[in-house]
């Protein structure tokens, strides 16, 4: 059945059809409308889940490890200030190996103040353990929750579905929602292995003295990268039965370009439609979009990228004092490989600041000149700075 | 031992096999001419590694030698000595 929905609607529409049992979160704009939606079900008898009410998302994603330690379905949602917050406990449900599936609506930091998009906020928890799918449009949200769950769950890891804030989050578009028994056939009921059981008991969280901490991190990294695999093997099993697959990238007109631009969310479609204008004129220029950030698809990019001539990264985050964090791991990911494209990062659409085709063409435009010449004269840029209003 | 994912142990009072009396510096020793049996000590100790008995003794082997048991005891029947072989 098809329905209009906005990004937000897709994601609780997708807890829904995973039949969570709790349900715990805070609310944030853009998030809200999320939580407030899954309240909703839950008040109306649509969905049979506890919604656990708390008083910041410390606790909302606490109370989601406590509930995800007792074998049952976990969700939890938030964006921006509302991820930072959780951050201390992000650690913990990655470490613990409790499969929460989070929705996080990306939306840049404080300060200044914002609240629209970029992708700052989940930027700055990559290394906690968590997988991170970042989406284009509203159905990949909805299938992505939906195999988020179902990777979470096989791996015992948790797992964040990240797209961008109002752009998607509010933004309407027709989706498809499947059945509800043909997900129950591709979920099933979830059962965790070493549930909080009186009758049974466990010890949660113990010390990590020097001679086991560093091999429990090792599982969780053997985990995190055996996560690959397990997407596109999840991806492949949700094509049989949804007829939609994504894989950890797509390749828009790369295997020829000399130009490729990398992108990540909601701005591949912009970038996409750039990418038609100039094989329209005959230029070799093609898009390579990374869903899968962590994990981080370096075997698939180098494949994807290694024979043009120039690749321009494309990302709404800096990681301050060096790159961009997307940028970072594409050029570490060639480190062993020669020759390699010419690479350079353009920062772009801080807290929602639109990136027109203009802009991209802009980029194009250097990611070109660099081709030609084999030279990079900087090579992390701002699109469309206002060089007018710098103090 | 092998770990579980997310460290998880599953046997429970596993932990009595991790003996922390090696983390010792110094160590109780009870005066069985002053010790009356009270059980201060015994209420104290926060391992517990005091076995009840006329007179008290101490377990060694969970002992880490935070003093507390010297330090409540009414009688003054433990003394800190300093563990001579470390």
């Amino acid at each position: 059945m098809k329905e209009v929905l906005d990004g937000n609607e897709a994601a609780a529409t997708a807890a829904k059809l995973a039949r969570v049992k709790v349900v715990s979160a805070y609310p944030i704009t853009p998030q809200t409308t999320i939580v407030e939606k899954l309240a909703e079900f839950i008040a109306d008898g649509e969905l049979d889940a506890e919604y656990i009410k708390v008083e910041s998302e410390h606790s909302a994603l606490s109370a989601c490890i406590g509930a995800a330690a007792t074998g049952v379905r976990s969700f939890t949602a938030t964006s921006s200030q509302g991820l930072m917050l959780m951050s201390e406990m992000l650690f913990v449900a990655s470490g613990l190996r409790l499969p929460i599936v989070m929705t996080n609506v990306n939306r840049s930091l404080s300060a200044p103040l914002s609240i629209w998009c970029d992708q700052q906020d989940s930027m700055a928890v990559r290394d906690s353990g968590w997988v991170q799918l970042y989406c284009e449009n509203n159905q990949e949200i909805l299938d992505s929750t939906l195999q988020a769950f179902r990777v979470a769950e096989e791996l015992l890891l948790p797992v964040m579905v990240c797209f961008d804030g109002y752009i998607l989050s509010h933004t309407a578009e027709p989706v498809e929602i499947p059945e509800q028994a043909a997900v129950d056939e591709f979920l099933p009921v979830y059962k965790f292995p070493y549930p909080l059981d009186p009758e049974k008991p466990v010890t949660m969280g113990p010390l990590g003295v020097p001679e086991y901490y560093e091999e429990s991190r090792y599982m969780l990294q053997e985990a995190a990268r055996a996560s690959k695999e397990k997407l596109v093997e999840v991806d492949k099993e949700f094509k049989r039965c949804f007829g939609r697959s994504y894989g950890l990238i797509e390749r828009y007109h790369s295997d020829d370009a000399d130009v490729i631009l990398l992108t990540m969310g909601s701005l591949t479609s912009s970038a996409k439609e750039v990418v038609d204008t100039y094989r329209k004129q005959g230029e070799k220029v093609g898009l390579v979009k990374v869903r899968s950030f962590r994990p981080f698809p370096a075997k698939e990019l180098i494949g994807a990228l290694e024979q043009a001539k120039a690749v321009a990264v494309f990302e709404k985050d800096i990681s301050l004092g060096s790159a961009g964090g997307l940028f970072l791991d594409v050029a570490a990911s060639f480190i062993n490989v020669k020759p390699a494209p010419l690479m350079l990062n353009f920062i772009c659409g801080l807290a929602g600041r639109d990136v027109s085709p203009i802009q991209i063409k802009e980029a194009v435009r250097a990611a070109t000149k660099a081709a030609e010449t084999g030279r990079v004269r900087r090579t992390v840029r701002w699109l469309g700075l206002r060089k007018e209003v710098l103090g | 031992m092998s770990l579980k994912p997310g460290a998880i142990i599953t046997e429970p009072g596993s932990s009595a096999r991790y003996e922390t009396g090696s983390w010792r510096a110094f160590k109780p020793v009870i005066d069985a001419n002053k010790c009356t049996a009270c059980g201060i000590c015994w209420l104290y100790c926060p391992e517990p590694a005091i076995i009840k008995g006329k007179p008290h003794a101490v377990d060694y082997r969970y002992c880490k030698g935070c003093g507390i048991c010297a330090n409540e005891c009414p009688f003054k029947a433990i003394s800190m000595v300093a563990e001579e072989h470390k």
